[in-house]
């Protein structure tokens, strides 16, 4: 930093040296600009990447891990075809040091190349945390066969609600943190338009959170259903939060165990819930309306942004693969108190979060229980896991009822790190 | 904001009516002045650092404000988006200075000596007198727009000219990232310290990025003049002290303010400034002087009566809580400061102060005796 002071101060570029005898009027402002050290070339030699890498050291996010000065330097002048670039993606990161005892992501992809053109930060990112999954040799696999599920309807004494949720994004449309608005409203379009076809037990509409009722608003907080502007910094550090409410809504089923989120944090966030144990069934309307979604944007010369390596694209790479959260509300006095508990959940690849979503915690005795994994495994691997390990975790608090003991389980399987 | 011109080329891709913003529950002046044709026109232009329209408004767009208060909803990224987005920045200029014209001269008096009286404020009632102002450096870009790089290359060398400062002005940079609890303390008992922007209205034009980096407090060994770096400016210059006499208040102010702009103008990175704008700061409001000169006083009496905001307005004076912008007042406790920055000098501004609250603290004390003060309500200034 040192060195681009110096030359800063013995600078003889003819611009500045203009600026400081005092050529006040705004037209010689714009004139001198012109060869001043401020356009994109000026900039690099001025600022070369050691003067412009962020200060890290305080943090504790993926991004923070991997980021060296030497990639920095390699990737801080490339842009996306759309232009996006590193620095945008790791703002999020710079500005959300993040906690000792959880390790956040700390970046965001701005479009579907953002993982190619900045593969070097991404690849280590996404092998941290997803549990040593290479992009570079290994594959994802799909698979929305939800037929292929066993024992997954859960005892309604323990288990409240079920749900699963993913992320879709249309590809050739930049995401939240990047899109501009005409985007924004592109992605709002194909999605409700595509939505408005669906049939049967799907039949619903579509609420657009800048024009709804004060009645419809009130209806959808009751039924849990509605997002609010996001005020989590990870978020609005990322440029996700911009324009709001622009171009963002809710559509659901008239049933309403089917529901769509537009333009929040990803393009679309796809949830299939209802109350009790269910899990599988769940789980079958998750996957047909999935397909039915596909097909209706299929139809209109649209698709998913997916690649073979990374799964189904989204914008935070935490996300990435499936992007697969599938989860019960399950009660679980005896249980949660075991100091054991934690370990269980490990083992399990299952993580608990309190009943409000992330970062909440839990009322009473009931846990919202998840799926830790969303890349390497499919989206059937992974509702099965949630399933077989929900099991087991009933199966200890109904012995643990009893005054039996319970075993912690081995751990499920896992690419080698 | 990082988005600049690259991103902006792609977007030209889409139809303009694709890409206005949708103002249509808005408030602020941004709003009540862009309209589709004037985006049209201006969407494919880009600062020679690369700031567009788009990063100019973001921050009116995100917040479309409250029917009462009418914010100023864009900001400024360097000092050539003014001259840029003239077509946007004129008419909002126009409308939050009073009718300032594209064509109209700023007039610059920092000589504290044509300031007449000010050093008696009566401090029974005037709790503590303050002047702060902001400057840009020439040859970087503002905080909504800088990089990293810029951003410390400004601190380095804000910090290497206030340290040569001596005499009244010797004092010590208290960098924000690496300050110790103790220093953090202190700082806060002698309400210096600023935090992080929680405020959506810079959150959303992008000024608080990185957060800590390059950001700092300078003051004096006196705590009477200090200087914040890389906040919502560059630099935010603060001469205060407690009790009344605002003269010497803005006496150190100016003589500081000379000072340091010597020292700037010696490593070529002058303050931006010019004839029509006076000094270039990132948010429009603050053109002119950039100058927010103002006491805490007690005024339970005055504040209460009917007519007290009719007389702020006459003497072209604002009223805050003493927490500063959008705060409550406290016990009868106002912070009382000139309403302009732009279109009037530093002199005459602090002038009005003076003048204003010696008037107010008259009245304050008639009312505690149970006159009227009708006779002494002012005309319009």
């Amino acid at each position: 930093m040192m060195a681009s002071f110096t030359r800063l101060i013995a600078g003889r570029n003819p611009a500045v040296l203009l600026a400081s005898l005092g050529a006040g009027t705004v037209a010689a402002g714009v004139l001198l600009s012109d060869s001043s050290a401020l356009s994109a070339e000026g900039k690099k030699s001025l600022y070369p990447p050691s003067a412009d890498f962020p200060d890290l050291r305080k943090h504790n996010n993926c991004m923070a891990a991997a980021l060296t000065p030497a990639i920095y330097a390699k990737l801080r002048d490339r842009v996306t075809p759309q232009n996006w670039t590193l620095d945008q993606s790791i703002q999020t990161g710079v500005d959300n040091p993040g906690h000792p005892f959880i390790k956040t992501v700390g970046c965001v992809a701005g479009d579907e190349e953002s993982y190619e053109v900045f593969a070097e930060l991404f690849d280590p990112i996404i092998k941290d945390r997803h549990n040593g999954y290479d992009p570079r040799t290994m594959t994802h696999p799909t698979d929305l066969d939800a037929s292929k599920i066993t024992n997954g309807v859960f005892d309604e004494k323990y288990v409240l609600s079920s749900r699963v949720r993913t992320g879709r994004s249309i590809r050739g449309l930049s995401l939240p943190p990047a899109c501009s608005r005409s985007e924004r409203r592109e992605v709002e379009r194909v999605v409700v338009t595509a939505l408005a076809g669906l049939k049967g037990e799907l039949t619903g509409r579509y609420y657009s959170l800048g024009d709804m009722t004060e009645q419809e608003q009130q209806q959808l907080i009751d039924d849990h259903f509605l997002f609010d502007k996001p005020v989590s910094p990870l978020l609005t550090c990322a440029f996700m939060a911009r324009d709001w409410p622009d171009a963002r809504g809710i559509w659901h089923n008239n049933e309403k165990n089917f529901l769509i989120w537009v333009n929040e944090e990803d393009h679309t966030r796809v949830i299939s819930m209802e109350k009790g144990g269910n899990m599988k069934r769940v789980f079958e309307r998750f996957c047909s309306g999935l397909k039915q979604v596909e097909q209706l944007i299929h139809e209109r010369g649209w698709e998913f942004m997916w690649n073979e390596r990374l799964g189904y694209i989204l914008t935070c790479p935490s996300n990435l693969g499936t992007g697969l959260r599938a989860g019960v509300h399950v009660r679980l006095p005896n249980l949660s108190k075991d100091t054991r508990f934690s370990k269980i959940l490990d083992n399990l690849r299952l993580q608990k979060r309190g009943t409000g979503g992330v970062d909440t915690a839990a009322t009473g005795d009931t846990f919202d229980i998840s799926n830790n994994d969303r890349l390497g495994k499919s989206e059937v691997e992974l509702v099965q896991m949630l399933v077989d390990g929900v099991n087991y975790l009933i199966d200890c608090e109904k012995r643990l009822e009893k005054g039996q003991d319970i075993k912690v389980p081995s751990p499920v399987a896992q690419f080698k790190k | 904001m990082p988005f600049g011109n690259t991103h902006n080329n792609f977007k030209l891709n889409f139809k303009v009516e694709e890409e206005y913003p949708d103002l249509t529950k808005h408030n602020n002046h941004m709003a009540k002045v862009l309209t589709k044709e004037m985006y049209g026109k201006l969407r494919d232009k880009q600062t020679p650092s690369g700031f567009t329209v788009d990063d100019v408004i973001q921050t009116g767009v995100d917040n479309p404000g409250h029917p009462f208060i009418m914010t100023v909803g864009c900001v400024a990224g360097d000092e050539e988006s003014y001259e840029v987005f003239k077509d946007l920045f004129d008419p909002i200029i126009k409308d939050r200075h009073g009718g300032y014209k594209p064509t109209d001269k700023h007039a610059t008096d920092l000589n504290f000596e044509n300031l007449k009286g000010g050093d008696d404020l009566d401090p029974n009632y005037v709790l503590s007198s303050r002047v702060r102002t902001g400057r840009s450096i020439k040859g970087y870009t503002l905080p909504p727009h800088n990089s990293r790089g810029e951003r410390r290359a400004i601190e380095k060398l804000s910090v290497e000219a206030l340290t040569s400062l001596d005499g009244e002005f010797k004092g010590t940079y208290y960098p924000l990232k690496s300050m110790t609890d103790a220093e953090q303390d202190q700082l806060i008992n002698d309400h210096f310290l600023f935090d992080k922007p929680v405020s959506p209205l810079l959150t959303c034009a992008g000024m608080a990025r990185d957060w800590p980096d390059g950001r700092g407090i300078w003051h004096n060994d006196d705590k009477s003049f200090l200087v914040w770096v890389n906040e919502e400016d560059h630099l935010r210059v603060i001469s205060m002290q407690k009790a009344g006499n605002m003269r010497e208040v803005f006496r150190r102010f100016c003589v500081g303010l000379k000072r340091i702009e010597e020292i700037f103008q010696k490593h070529n990175h002058g303050f931006m400034w010019n004839e029509h704008l006076g000094y270039v700061l990132t948010c429009p409001s603050n053109l002119g002087t950039g100058l927010r000169g103002g006491v805490h006083v007690k005024l339970p009496k005055l504040s209460t009566h009917p007519k007290f905001d009719e007389i702020l307005k006459r003497l072209r004076l604002q009223k805050r809580g003493t927490g500063g912008v959008d705060t409550a007042s406290v016990g009868g406790v106002f912070d009382i400061s000139n309403a302009d920055r732009l279109g009037s000098s530093e002199v005459a501004q602090v002038q009005l102060v003076v003048d204003g609250v010696k008037l107010m603290v008259e009245m304050e004390k008639k009312l505690e005796k149970g006159e009227s003060v009708d006779k002494m309500i002012p005309a319009q200034k």
